[in-house]
């Protein structure tokens, strides 16, 4: 079995709300996928749905070779899930929180510690601490170790990272790529853009479709464009000038600077600066650079409106 | 209104043995845009709370929108507005109902409200939906609209705690507009954020470890003091080593 899920035509509305509109696709073995963006994509849909959480309304989706309603008991044995939401028990302690999923699987602490040891080591000076009085980077951890505890083929991370630091972001995709190395399968979401470079593959998701599925860096690549990043002092009105460009494909601030894509295939950047100029921003620096992951799925999510 | 917006001298706040802020000592000037970042658990939530009169420091001084953070704290919440992603809107009001709600806690006349319906759903591009519950709408709408709700009573400072967290690429960046059209009125933008790029939108950051501001300058000194591509670099290297942290 290469493919350890499998979706195809998948689809569930609420009410009048399509929250996944007939999606396709598979994540092979021992990948570590990433299911990228905002909230209201429909990332958790689709995971409740791989969990056996939720039923579908369209469509199959096969997890470990079982389909996700017909073998919905032996899908979940096998599965390690993290929620979204901190779901552990606020008022057992750490230890317990471990002991109680252990025992939830069938298995104990002693048994699966190589393999949960990374990252429970990390908590073990803090074991007998309630699970509700842990940060936010420690709860995950912990979070993650439950997760982990009866050794599943497939772990599905819903959104382990949200609201998280910088700092304990990177720790965990560390963590993540330890796991990869031991051979589980991971799918895991993110609203944040640049952790789509962690993963093996990322899916772009926006309104309940997947925009694209590649690599990422040939997500990053697959702008269709030229691109510029355009430096001023007067950042606010360097972007409504630019607004007002005839020669304007797209302008989005990015951080010190501006990524501007022009309709012309081979624009003379000294035209840009003498628009500029003519319009009152003196000091403007042109350059072409790489496109990113952001600007691929800003320039997905405009075709897509435009369509609608 | 001095050209000093908000002014820290040693602040302090202390609870039992553990100090969660250090003396911190910081001036935001009138109309900046000044980005307040730090690891969780690194004081962030405490020293805002302290701005924002609803908790009082241990020792040190403060002063913000004029106005002593000791003595006159009330007077301070009049001039301030405060937004954050967990808590903004009522999702079971309207929007309407929100900006009467909102409009009414910071003593706005019934009259002046009247107005107020349309500027505030013109700037967020919200017109025709005056009668549609919050809930309903998108995160992006209700950020931008929580933000633009904050403005009403024309404040001078305006917190905002993570407001763009799970936002999607352009709403996120419609909403860092709204942000320098409020500083280009002169309103002072008080950030936390965990999008390490938006930090580089800011005039300039500052970096919380353990109680202490361990760097504060522009983002392109920052990354030269730093030697460093990006204030992500940055803040790795100084948060890495922190104990308070997770």
């Amino acid at each position: 079995m290469n493919n350890i899920i499998e979706i195809s035509g998948i689809g569930k509305s609420y009410e009048d709300v399509r929250a996944l509109q007939e999606i396709s696709f598979d994540v092979e073995k021992g990948e570590l996928f990433g299911l990228i963006g905002p909230d209201g994509a429909g990332k958790t849909t689709l995971f409740r749905i791989l969990t056996t959480l939720l039923v579908p309304d369209t469509g199959e989706a096969r997890v470990l070779g079982m389909d996700v309603v017909d073998d919905y008991r032996d899908i979940r044995p096998i599965l390690g899930y993290m929620p979204g939401r901190f779901s552990l028990y606020q008022d057992l302690s750490v230890e317990e929180n471990v002991r109680f999923f252990a025992s939830v699987f069938g298995t104990t602490l002693e048994q699966n510690y190589d393999l949960v040891k990374p990252i429970y080591r990390q908590l073990e000076p803090f074991k007998n601490r309630l699970a509700g009085a842990l940060s936010g980077g420690m709860k995950q951890k912990l979070a993650l170790s439950c997760a982990l505890i009866h050794k599943p083929e497939l772990l599905i991370l819903d959104e382990p990272t949200t609201g998280v630091d910088a700092v304990s972001r990177k720790e965990f995709w560390e963590m993540l790529h330890l796991l990869k190395h031991q051979g589980i399968t991971i799918i895991a979401s993110t609203p944040y853009m640049d952790e789509a470079n962690q993963c093996d593959r990322v899916a772009l998701m926006q309104n309940g479709k997947i925009l694209k599925i590649s690599t990422p860096d040939e997500v990053a690549k697959s702008f269709s464009s030229i691109l510029y990043g355009i430096k001023s002092k007067h950042r606010f009105r360097l972007i409504q000038v630019l607004r007002e460009y005839e020669y304007l494909k797209s302008v989005h601030p990015f951080g010190e600077s501006v990524h501007y894509a022009d309709k012309r295939e081979n624009p003379d950047t000294n035209q840009i600066l003498s628009y500029l100029k003519s319009r009152g921003i003196e000091d403007a620096k042109i350059q072409k650079i790489e496109s990113n992951i952001e600007d691929t799925f800003m320039e997905l999510m405009e075709r897509e409106e435009n369509h609608a | 209104m001095p050209d000093v917006a908000i002014q820290t001298r040693d602040l302090t706040k202390k609870f039992g043995d553990f100090t969660a802020v250090n003396h911190i000592s910081f001036d935001v000037k009138r109309g900046e845009i000044f980005g307040f970042l730090g690891a969780n658990g690194a004081g962030k939530t405490t020293a805002i709370k302290m701005l924002t009169g609803l908790l009082s420091p241990t020792s040190g001084e403060g002063s913000v929108a004029g106005h002593d953070i000791h003595s006159e704290s009330e007077a301070i919440k009049k001039k301030i507005g405060y937004m954050s992603q967990r808590f903004s809107l009522y999702d079971d009001l309207t929007v309407k109902e929100n900006i009467r709600f909102y409009g009414g806690v910071y003593g706005l006349s019934r009259v002046s409200l009247r107005d107020k319906y349309d500027e505030v759903l013109e700037k967020v591009d919200l017109i025709g939906a005056l009668d549609s519950r919050v809930g309903s709408l998108p995160l992006g709408w209700k950020q931008k609209l929580a933000f633009s709700i904050s403005l009403l009573h024309e404040p001078k400072i305006v917190f905002l705690d993570e407001p763009t967290g799970g936002v999607d690429p352009i709403t996120r960046r419609q909403f860092w507009e709204m942000i320098y059209k409020a500083s280009e009125d002169g309103v002072t933008v008080f950030v936390t954020t965990h999008y390490m790029d938006e930090a580089e939108y800011c005039d300039r950051v500052s970096i919380m470890v353990d109680g202490n501001i361990e760097a504060l300058d522009s983002p392109a000194e920052l990354k030269k003091s730093f030697s460093a591509d990006t204030i992500e670099e940055v803040f790795i290297e100084l948060a890495r080593g922190a104990e308070n942290g997770d």
